[in-house]
């Protein structure tokens, strides 16, 4: 393992993770249009997206062919996901160079999404 | 207007957005954001949030491009990364309690001094770039593909770059969008990373910056699906051209582009700022 085959690894991660969110946001989309396509959207006022769509726990929930936009939902958090397991990965390919500052540095920025993520807000 | 014609017109802005955003390793974000709000009317809550997640999709669509070309520091990445994803926090968190007005004011002003100074083009004096002691026991040091074979090049001012970092996080967590311009600044300008190894690098981080700050705009409801739907799909779309074109572009004519985007851009926030809009 070295720096660049590393790097080549990860971006083929990436782009895997981006193709599948992108494939799961185009079908919640299709579903999102056909089922509400005639409606006017109102983007204009903020209201916040409703409760379920905004935590992990919640979208994974209400992720169902019935529900479109948490179809949508699901494939975003896919997106949001897919640099998280990037930098995890990164953290295994240190490991495996037995580069411990880096180790070290991946794992603050790993800890530091985490908490983006599930922390308390 | 019906979902039906708004989705493919917003999906028609983001992809100019995430061409030219992936061409200038700026992102996507800083072009969707003013157009959705100035243009379709869309609350800036909303479009800093469909902008942030669009930023994710330009940063890990393009990155396989530049990565097989070996452009990208993923050491220089990780690193400065720690600073971007505090900072991120930290603007999300600051989101709704800063006037944005104002600091929108602000950024423009910045923008127009890179844009400035990227159209003047780096001085090549190498006599004061003296090793950094930091750069090298963190092996930030690194080579690129040139057509002469590969091209080692020493970092220096590390500390610098760190804390330009962290401003640059904190204004991506801010306004949801890449900070490609800032982070292009404190690799290329302040810590003489070359300027390819800089955009590529800086592609690589934002994706990992905008993720820090996403899980806050999720918890707060800035993420709505039916309008981040065709933001995403069109930034990632427009990103996957825009990153074909950056392989064969020559430094100056990306330097010519950087600075013109940057500067419509600093004149776009400014005008926004003062009008209170943000």
């Amino acid at each position: 393992m070295n720096d660049h085959r590393l790097e080549v690894i990860i971006s083929v991660l990436l782009r895997t993770g981006v193709l599948i969110s992108a494939a799961v946001v185009l079908l919640g989309g299709i579903c999102f249009l056909s089922r509400h396509g005639h409606e006017q959207p109102d983007y204009r006022v903020f209201h916040g997206t409703p409760a379920i769509y905004r935590s992990v726990s919640g979208v994974i929930h209400a992720a169902r062919p019935s529900n479109c936009p948490a179809v949508i939902q699901l494939g975003l958090l896919l997106l949001i996901l897919t640099p998280v397991a990037r930098v995890a990965f990164s953290l295994a390919g240190f490991a495996l160079e037995r580069d411990g500052a880096y180790v070290a540095l991946t794992s603050i920025v790993l800890v530091i999404l985490i908490y983006g993520l599930v922390g308390p807000h | 207007m019906t979902n039906l014609e708004f989705t493919p017109l917003v999906f028609a802005i983001s992809a100019v957005a995430g061409c030219l955003g992936a061409l200038t390793g700026l992102g996507g974000g800083v072009v969707v954001t003013p157009a959705l709000t100035l243009l379709l009317g869309v609350d800036i809550r909303y479009a800093i949030g469909a902008s942030l997640v669009s930023v994710i999709a330009t940063s890990s669509g393009a990155a396989s491009a530049y990565v097989r070309e070996g452009y990208s520091n993923i050491r220089i990445g990780m690193f400065l990364e720690i600073a971007t994803t505090l900072g991120a926090l930290l603007g999300a968190f600051l989101a709704t309690k800063t006037p944005t007005a104002i600091l929108s004011v602000i950024f423009g002003l910045v923008l127009l001094h890179a844009a400035w100074q990227s159209s003047r083009g780096r001085s090549q004096d190498e006599k004061s770039k003296k090793p950094d002691a930091l750069a090298r026991r963190l092996k930030l040091d690194g080579s690129y593909p040139s057509p002469e074979g590969p091209r080692a090049y020493q970092v220096g001012h590390v500390k610098t770059g760190f804390s330009l970092m962290f401003g640059a996080g904190t204004l991506s967590g801010l306004l949801g969008i890449g900070s490609g311009a800032l982070k292009v600044i404190a690799m290329d300008q302040a810590m003489h990373v070359p300027f390819k190894v800089s955009t590529t690098t800086s592609n690589f981080m934002i994706g990992v910056t905008a993720a820090a700050s996403a899980g806050i705009y999720l918890s707060r409801g800035y993420i709505e699906p039916g309008l981040a739907m065709p933001v995403m799909l069109g930034v990632l779309a427009g990103s996957i051209l825009g990153a074909r074109q950056l392989i064969g572009a020559k430094v100056p004519v990306l330097r010519w582009i950087f600075a013109g985007v940057v500067g419509v851009m600093a004149v776009e926030m400014i005008v926004t700022g003062v009008k209170g809009n943000l």
